[in-house]
């Protein structure tokens, strides 16, 4: 029982897992930006978890209110948040750039097509 | 009054000239513009280097906020010796390239450029100096995507492609990293290096911490290209614009390197990392397999820039092997080969830039007779190539004699020997190219004539910067032991 009181944790692990593995082995580009946003997601909730005290309420001084969840770690995960969209912007606009340069988004093609030796 | 905030200024005038290179448009003023930031930045790196050596450790408190709450800059001998060696080859890098620029990447589209290339010295430089876990990481992605951005402006098509790739293993590398530190808040509550390594100390050996160690270990090691995750390495080396190989290969790598030993020896301490784990066996291991797998393979390529981007995970070899002996020496070795190697591989690089530029290719087979048709940057592929193979008054002697001292300190004779080894392949690929360039009679047509005094003299000065510091080692050797005697001694 004690293991699934944790089950934020097993969420991450789950979507970290599954995003990796598109990212490995999804041959298509543009899955493969999908895959990585899904790795990076179970980061933000791995840290959203971290700051979150049980029974604890949002930091803002209330009457009556003595216990507060951490806003540091969910502060911090939304600069993450920005550097993935950074990412993932400049991931898709590679993808485009690569499509008019080779005509396919198919990592496979774009091996035969010289674009990995 | 304004020397109080050169931490800050180092990485915040990078930072605020990129959009000003934008909105400038020209191609001449973005130059000048970056010209001037980046040698500003150098000055300011020699200033703050010498301060930290005569008067031990700085620390900035960003926007006044007190560490551990604050984000704190914080320069000792070790990392102001890394942010001289970026701002340096930054500086020289930004010499050569307005001719360069204009011929690998148009015009047009220069400006987009410089912006690029500020916003990853800004990057680089803030990685460096930081003294917060998690700035590193923001910081770490600002470098990462502007060097995407800078490797996918090379002409050929096969350049996107290696952005593509390196953006997806980069990401995956900060990411880990992001990870390890998440799981470092959470055993510590905090983030500032100095005080983490305070809170770790006093932990009982927590299975979250060791899980953090692994994180962070592996997140970097996939950033500075270690064997066997440099796999983005030769493609996106190869492809980019000749000045972004150089100014890439000479700091993203190294400053991956310092991030690395920050971790293990500042942040968790020498007896966590080389104690209780057999971290220095593993990296060791790996490192003797990245000096041959690497060298082998660089000597059967026949475009020259992919092979000196295969003999850069063979060179990161040597640092991590420093880095492995867990010695004062050892590291102090591995510092040294972190300048000394930016010094040789940015100057050849330059060199190799000069040769696209006059023959429109750096395939080794269109080298031929290049020796005659362009005497001085052959010259200075040369004497950048002895210095990678490690002839004595070349700063990679230096390196690999301290190298060898350190393995000898701790008898590991096997070990110097294969470093004497792997030293003779970088002969045979080395040899390949004087071979070709020499003597080889060139085909009738072939272009003739040297590059612009503008690109050959920054290639030049690194160049003797080369044979410099491989005499006079006062100032590389010296800072290096003193950094690592500073890792070595305990927190800083």
């Amino acid at each position: 029982m004690a293991y699934l009181g944790l089950y934020n944790y097993w969420i991450v692990i789950f979507l970290m897992m599954s995003g990796f593995y598109i990212v490995i082995a999804r041959g298509n580009l543009v899955k493969k930006i999908v895959g990585l946003n899904i790795f990076q997601a179970s980061v933000f909730i791995f840290y959203i978890t971290v700051g979150k005290v049980s029974g604890g309420t949002a930091p803002i001084i209330v009457e009556g209110v003595t216990v507060y969840s951490n806003p540091l770690p969910h502060v911090l995960i939304l600069t993450a948040i920005v550097v993935g969209v950074a990412t993932t912007a400049l991931g898709l606009s590679l993808v485009v750039r690569i499509n008019e340069a080779y005509g396919t988004v198919e990592e496979e093609d774009l091996g035969a097509m010289g674009g990995d030796d | 009054m304004l020397a109080l905030h050169f931490p800050a200024l180092q990485v915040v005038l990078p930072l605020l000239m990129a959009p000003v290179c934008v909105l400038l448009r020209g191609a001449r003023l973005a130059w000048l513009a970056a010209l001037a930031i980046s040698w500003v930045t150098f000055a300011i790196a020699g200033l703050l280097l010498a301060e930290v050596l005569i008067g031990g450790p700085l620390s900035y408190e960003l926007g006044g906020w007190a560490p551990p709450w604050g984000i704190e800059f914080r320069l000792d001998a070790v990392n102001a010796f890394v942010v001289l060696i970026v701002a340096a080859i930054g500086a020289m890098v930004m010499l050569y390239a307005p001719k360069s620029v204009a011929r690998e990447i148009g015009q047009d589209r220069a400006y987009l450029f410089y912006a690029a290339y500020l916003l990853c010295l800004a990057g680089l430089l803030g990685v460096t100096i930081t003294g917060d876990a998690f700035n590193l990481f923001v910081f770490l992605e600002i470098s990462s995507l502007s060097s995407y951005i800078l490797i996918s402006l090379g002409r050929d098509r096969r350049a996107l492609y290696a952005a593509y790739q390196y953006l997806i293993l980069g990401t995956i590398g900060a990411t880990l990293y992001l990870i390890g530190v998440g799981l470092l808040y959470q055993a510590t509550g905090t983030l500032n290096m100095a005080d983490l390594a305070q809170r770790l100390g006093t932990l009982e050996d927590v299975r979250g911490v060791r899980v953090a160690f692994a994180f962070l270990t592996v997140g970097l090691s996939l950033k500075l290209a270690l064997f066997p995750l440099h796999l983005w390495l030769p493609n996106a080396y190869t492809y980019a614009p000749s000045v972004v190989t150089a100014f890439l290969a000479a700091t993203a790598t190294k400053v991956a390197i310092y991030v690395l030993l920050r971790i293990f020896y500042t942040v968790f301490g020498a007896d966590f990392s080389f104690g209780l784990i057999p971290l220095g066996s593993i990296l060791m291991v790996l490192a003797v397999l990245a000096m041959f797998t690497a060298s082998t393979v660089a000597i059967f390529q026949s475009d020259a820039k992919r092979m000196l981007a295969y003999s850069s995970v063979a060179q990161i070899g040597y640092m991590i092997l420093g880095i492995s002996l867990a010695s004062v020496l050892g590291v102090a070795a591995g510092m040294l080969h972190l300048f000394n190697h930016a010094l040789m591989k940015s100057a050849l690089f330059l060199a190799l830039g000069c040769v696209f530029w006059r023959i429109g290719s750096v395939q080794i087979e269109d080298m031929a007779g290049l020796g005659r048709r362009m005497p001085w940057t052959m010259a200075a592929i040369v004497a950048g190539g002895l210095s990678l193979i490690g002839v004595p008054a070349t700063v990679g002697f230096v390196s690999k004699w301290y190298l060898i001292q350190a393995a000898l300190e701790r008898d590991l004779w096997w070990l110097a020997g294969l470093i004497l080894l792997s030293s003779l392949l970088a002969v045979i690929y080395v040899w390949r190219l004087v071979e070709v360039a020499y003597f080889r009679a060139a085909p009738e047509t072939a272009p003739t004539g040297e590059a612009p005094l503008v690109m050959l003299l920054p290639t030049w000065l690194l160049v003797l910067a080369n044979v410099w510091f491989g005499i006079d080692t006062r100032l590389s050797a010296g800072t290096a032991l003193e950094a690592a005697a500073r890792l070595l001694g305990g927190t800083s």
